[in-house]
Formats: C-alpha cells, structure tokens, sequence
C-alpha cells in the first residue's frame, strides 16, 4: 500500500507505441476523437457529396455526342476560363407537364403506399410487441426473413401471383369467379410497394411500441379510457416517433422507386424513377436525368427538413 | 402512529362491529393462478366505507395481484369481488368505480399536469368549466397549484407522487387502490408524505387499501393491516394487534423484530399456563388461558422490549420467566441500546433498554452476566 504512494519511486513507464501518434496530432490540434468522426465524413464524402456534386454538375451541362454525352462546364478559349451553365434542363423539367406529372404521380403513389403500409404494419408492430417474450423474436424474425432473398426475386414472384393465370386468379376460378386484371396496373405497383416496404414500416414503430409502459394503458382504462379511446389518446400520440421514422422510411424511397412499377406497373403507371431511367438509358440524355435527380432529391429533402423542423418543435413544448 | 382520540371511539372500527355494518368490500374466496403457480390462494376480506386498510407483504405474497384484482386488471380464476354491494369480478377497469394509484405513477408522459388530471373527467365527459374548476381544487389539494402547465418530466419525484394522486382522486372515486405509493421517495419526503396522505383521505373519506412491503408505512397509515405470505392472508388486524398479539410465528417475525423459543405445555389451567422452554433454560408463567393441551409442543414470542436486563437476579414469581446470558454484543442506537444476550443453552436473546440516563457510565456492557426477565403477559404463545 505504501510503496504506490511513496513520492521517491516513479510510476512505471508504460509501453505506448501510439504515444507518440496522438502527441503528434494533437499538436496539429487533431484529438483521437475527431479521428473516430473523420473516417465516416471521409466515406461520406468520397462516395455521397462528390458524386452529387459530379452530377449536380452534369445537370448543368447539354447533352451531345461523343464521350462524354454532355458539354464541358469549364472551357479555355484564346486564355481565358470560360464557364458555361446551362439552366436549360431544370426549366424543362418544370415546364413540360410529362416530368411534372410524373414527379407528382410519384409523390402521390409512394404517400398512398405508406398510408397503406402504415395501416398494414401499425397492428402488426403492436401485436409483436405485446405479444409473450417466446413469440416476439420468432415474430421479428418473420419480419425480418423476406430479406434473406433477393428483392428482384421476391418482385417477380409477386407477377407469379398476379398474372392472367396465376395463383390468385386460379383460386378465384376455382369459385367460379372471372379472373381479375391485377399486373400492368397501379394496384400491382401497391401491392409491391407495400409488401417491399413493410419492415421498414414494423421495425421502427415495433422498436417505439415496445417500450412504452403497459402501467399507462392500465392507467387510460382505470380512468375510464375505453380500448379505443386509450389507443387514440395514450399508444397514438406515444408511438408518433415510431409513425414518423417508419413513414419517411417508406415514403422516400418509395418516391424513387423503379424496378417495382416496371415489373409490376403499366404504361400508364407514371413515376419519376422510370422517367430518370428512360432518359439516362433510352434517351442518352445525361444532363437531363442529372437534373431529373438533382430535382428529386429537392423534392424529397425539403419536407424531410420542415418535417424534422416541427418534430423538434413539438419535443421543445 | 398515534392517532387522534376521538378516531379511537369505537363507533368509528366498524370492523368491531360487524353485526351492524356492512364491508364494503367484499372479497369472497379468490384465488388467481397463473399457468399452474396460484399467486392469490383463497382470500376471504371484508374492508368497510372509510377505512385505511393496508395489504402488507414480501415480494411475491400476492399482495400486488390481489390489488389487480380489485382495480380489474386480472380476473380471479375464483371466487368473487364485491364494491358496495356491486358484484365486480368480472366488471372491466373502465366501468368501476374504482382509481389506482400506480407503483410507477404512469403519469403520461405527453400531456400536461393539468391534463393528466382532466383525463378520467374528461372521460365523464364532464362541462368544460367543471373539469377546471375539479382539476385546481385537485391541485390546491395536493399542492401544485402552480405546475399545472408543467410536464411530467419536468418534476420532481415527489411531485410526481402528489399528481398521481390528483389523478386517481379526480373522480372522487369510491374505493383507491395505491400500488406502494411512497416506495419511489426518499426516507424524509416518505414521512411528510405518509401524513399528508392520512390527512387527505381523512378529509375526503374515501377508502384506500394500500399495498406495501414496508411495515413501518403499514403501521403508520393503516386502520387495519392484512398481512399476507406466500398468496394467504396470514393476518388481518389494527396495527397494535399486529403488532402485540401475532397469531402465527410468520407474523411474529415478519413484523418487527421477536425473540422466539420452543417449549413444552407443563401446566394448563384455565387461569394461566406454565411452558418448559429448554432454550430459554427456565419455565415461561403465562397469566392467562391458552388453547392448548398439556405435553403440547408450542412457540413462544417476545418483543425485545418487552423484557428487562438486570446484573442482580430479580424475584422469580411463580419461579418462572428469569433466566439469564451473558452480554454478547451491543447496538447503540441513540434513544435505545440493543443487547444480544447468549444464554446457556446457546439461543441468543435480544433486549432493548431504554437509554433514559444521559451518558449512562453504569450501563451493562459486554462480557457481563446478567439477569433477563419479563412480565407473565408480555409474550405471545403461538400454536402455528
């Protein structure tokens, strides 16, 4: 006990081969922790924010022939840096009705499909998390399997269902009914938007449900709260947070979705990532698709903002 | 606790009187199990209008799951549940009559004080100005007339505490359960609150049964306590019953603290009885009737401060109820001193003096011989 405190012995030197690591950079003023924060920024830059700003840039240009299929931003003529900005594309976008239309009917299709998802995955989320300990992590496995296949697959599947003869319609026959045109419509683009995004819609509002207090909902019906009225007025306003994670997780994506409306939707199935695919691949239109993206992007981004915005607002109250 | 005289008129025990009033709640043989386990094992209770009554317990005794019962949250797998005539068993916890107030408060979290209390009127769906005019009369009640607009997060634990209890006051219910109501407050706040508590449901003459694990709470709040074990109710008594004449050995020791020795029944007589105690290594005189036969083989209860230490053997009347021990260890505790005693047999005694003499430099200490003896009534004899 004593030798520890005797002030004439010196502590032991400890071995520290990234001593002198961390007092090199610390002396530049980078501290461990900024080092821990750089490699994530670092990934996000190379793979995020440069690419953006590469086809933010494309965007601005025109399209022509030969390799690269769009004209040069910068350009040296007789000395002098010339930059050249073309605002062609984005005034195009916003005055043809196609692509008005087709961002429009896009926002309007994944909003539907997340009220539907959320309709779908509210009462599964809340029954796996009142459900007994044994089920609840074989009902979240089942959540979770669908992504054990690929998604492409499960999408095609989807037509194995849906089709003139498929399963559903050869039920139906069975019964005598007249099968039903499912494919090439917008109900297959939901019916393949809500069953894609589903646990993306369950887990986040499972992970709120889970932790709220069963002594609350006691609580609702010992005042007098019917089921009803202690779901309305106790589990919804509580399970908000999950509601909004789960929807924007639906909503976005769902936004730009492409493979599931040209597998499952018709011609007149109008949705942005279609158009933004035909103009890239069909049309070779580079800047335009560029400036097709760079707008979704807008598009999705700025109620993301306001939405994040009020949340934060009503958590100060 | 000492409670005011005019409490002690035994008009107001209708518990002493059962010819004349009726409980008013009525708990008729329930027993709740869960799988193959019965938590509630058969509970006969009778509580009336006005009474404090406590349920106390150890974890596990069932205490809890009968409360459920009563608020409507379990179901009893038998037997009925009666409030105020009214059968309830099977009655949902929104349709009675009945408010709790929970362990863990479960305040909402989302909604202001003033709105967690309006919850259950709003459910009345009371006028607008009633509900108001309730929820600040709940709030000068209970003190927090100016955190109204506040949320729970933003209170302290006691505060809490007293908008738990706004809430399940609010409308003005018939019965209200409180599941531990003090447990989550610190020592200091615990004994404020305890006769804020009293106070309150003195004033407005509801009924409460309280949940508790803490015998102390118990003792202080109640009018009568049931003490249950193991999903029974061992006991049901005033706090002084309780206390003074345990009817089995597990309430002897779980209530405060007992000196408990073996004996055998030498004499019975209808006047007193004699018991052999080998442990205690002397014969126990006890000045009345016991039910219980000669050669009979019983327990017998002390309080440590029931008996008296001395260095110079005091007259044994009857030649009984002196025996003595060496001083083994002392526990100071400021207004009494707790003596450990080992007697020959090797059983261990404890007595509790009262320290009345300041500084006392003639105190028995340890490693002394001294004489133990008490009064021919001061103990319990316990047949179970």
């Amino acid at each position: 006990m004593t030798a520890t405190h005797d002030p004439t012995i010196p502590p032991p030197r400890r071995l520290k081969p990234w001593n002198a690591v961390e007092r090199g950079l610390a002396k530049v003023g980078i501290s461990g922790r900024m080092l821990v924060l750089f490699a994530p920024a670092l990934w996000l830059l190379i793979f995020f924010l440069v690419p953006l700003a590469v086809v933010f840039g494309i965007s601005l240009a025109t399209k022509q022939f030969g390799r690269p299929p769009y004209s040069a931003l910068l350009s040296t003529e007789d000395g002098t840096v010339q930059l050249t900005l073309h605002l062609s594309n984005y005034i195009r976008i916003f005055t043809d009705n196609l692509y008005v239309a087709a961002y429009l009917s896009s926002i309007r299709i994944a909003a539907i499909s997340t009220v539907i998802t959320l309709l779908v995955g509210y009462p599964m989320a809340y029954a796996i998390a009142r459900a007994d300990d044994r089920w609840r992590n074989i009902l979240l496995m089942l959540v979770i399997l669908p992504f054990f296949t690929s998604f492409l697959l499960r999408v095609y599947a989807l037509t194995g269902f849906m089709r003139g003869n498929g399963v559903i319609n050869q039920l139906l026959g069975l019964f005598g009914i007249e099968p039903l045109v499912m494919m090439q419509t917008d109900f297959a683009v939901y019916v393949g938007i809500v069953y894609t995004y589903l646990p993306f819609m369950i887990l986040p509002l499972y992970t709120t449900l889970v932790k709220l207090d069963v002594s609350l909902f006691e609580a609702s019906a010992d005042l007098g709260g019917r089921p009803m009225r202690t779901f309305l007025s106790i589990t919804l306003p509580l399970s908000l947070p999950g509601i909004i994670a789960g929807s924007m997780l639906v909503f976005i994506p769902a936004i730009g979705e492409f493979v599931i409306p040209s597998l499952l939707g018709g011609p007149e199935t109008l949705m942005i990532g279609r158009v933004l695919w035909d103009e890239f691949f069909t049309a070779a239109n580079w800047p335009r698709a560029a400036a097709v993206a760079v707008a979704m992007l807008v598009v999705v981004v700025v109620p993301i903002m306001l939405m994040q915005r009020a949340q934060s607002a009503v958590v100060e109250k | 606790m000492a409670k005011k005289p005019q409490q002690l008129a035994v008009d107001t025990r209708p518990w002493r009187d059962t010819a004349n009033h009726k409980p008013f709640v009525r708990i008729k043989n329930v027993t709740k199990k869960f799988g193959d386990v019965s938590a509630v094992n058969d509970v006969s209770l009778d509580i009336y209008r006005s009474e404090l009554f406590c349920l106390l317990g150890g974890s596990g005794s069932g205490k809890s799951t009968l409360l459920r019962m009563l608020a409507g949250f379990e179901t009893p797998t038998s037997g009925t549940i009666e409030i105020d005539g009214q059968d309830m068993t099977n009655v949902a916890p929104y349709n009675r009559p009945v408010n709790m107030m929970f362990q863990s408060y479960a305040l909402f979290p989302h909604m202001s004080v003033e709105q967690n209390i309006a919850y259950g009127l709003k459910r009345d769906h009371l006028p607008k100005g009633e509900i108001a005019d309730r929820v600040a009369e709940l709030l000068s009640l209970v003190k927090l007339q100016d955190y109204g607009r506040r949320r729970p997060h933003q209170l302290s634990g006691g505060q809490r505490q007293r908008v738990a209890l706004a809430r399940a006051l609010a409308k003005r219910p018939k019965l209200l359960l409180l599941d531990e109501p003090l447990g989550a407050l610190d020592k200091k706040l615990r004994e404020e609150t305890q006769f804020e508590l009293v106070k309150i449901q003195e004033s407005l003459g509801v009924t409460f049964i309280v949940v508790t694990h803490d015998q102390e709470e118990a003792m202080t709040l109640a009018t009568r306590i049931g003490v249950m074990n193991q999903g029974e109710i061992a006991m049901i008594g005033e706090p002084t019953d309780i206390y003074e004449f345990p009817n089995s050995r597990f309430v002897a020791n779980f209530i405060g603290s007992a000196n408990m020795v073996e004996g055998v029944v030498t004499e019975d007589e209808p006047g007193h009885v004699r018991i052999r105690s080998a442990e205690l290594g002397c014969d126990i005189y006890v000045g009345h009737g016991v039910d219980c036969a000669p050669d009979q083989l019983l327990w017998w209860a002390i309080r440590p401060e029931k008996m008296s230490l001395s260095r110079e053997k005091p007259e044994a009347l009857h030649d009984a109820n002196v025996t003595s021990g060496v001083v083994e260890e002392i526990a100071y505790l400021g207004d009494i001193s707790l003596y450990q005693v080992a007697l020959e047999s090797g059983k261990r005694i404890r007595v509790s003096q009262t320290n009345s003499v300041r500084g006392n430099p003639d105190a028995i200490t340890w490693e002394e011989k001294v004489y133990i003896t008490w009064g021919d009534s001061s103990g319990s004899v316990l047949t179970v």
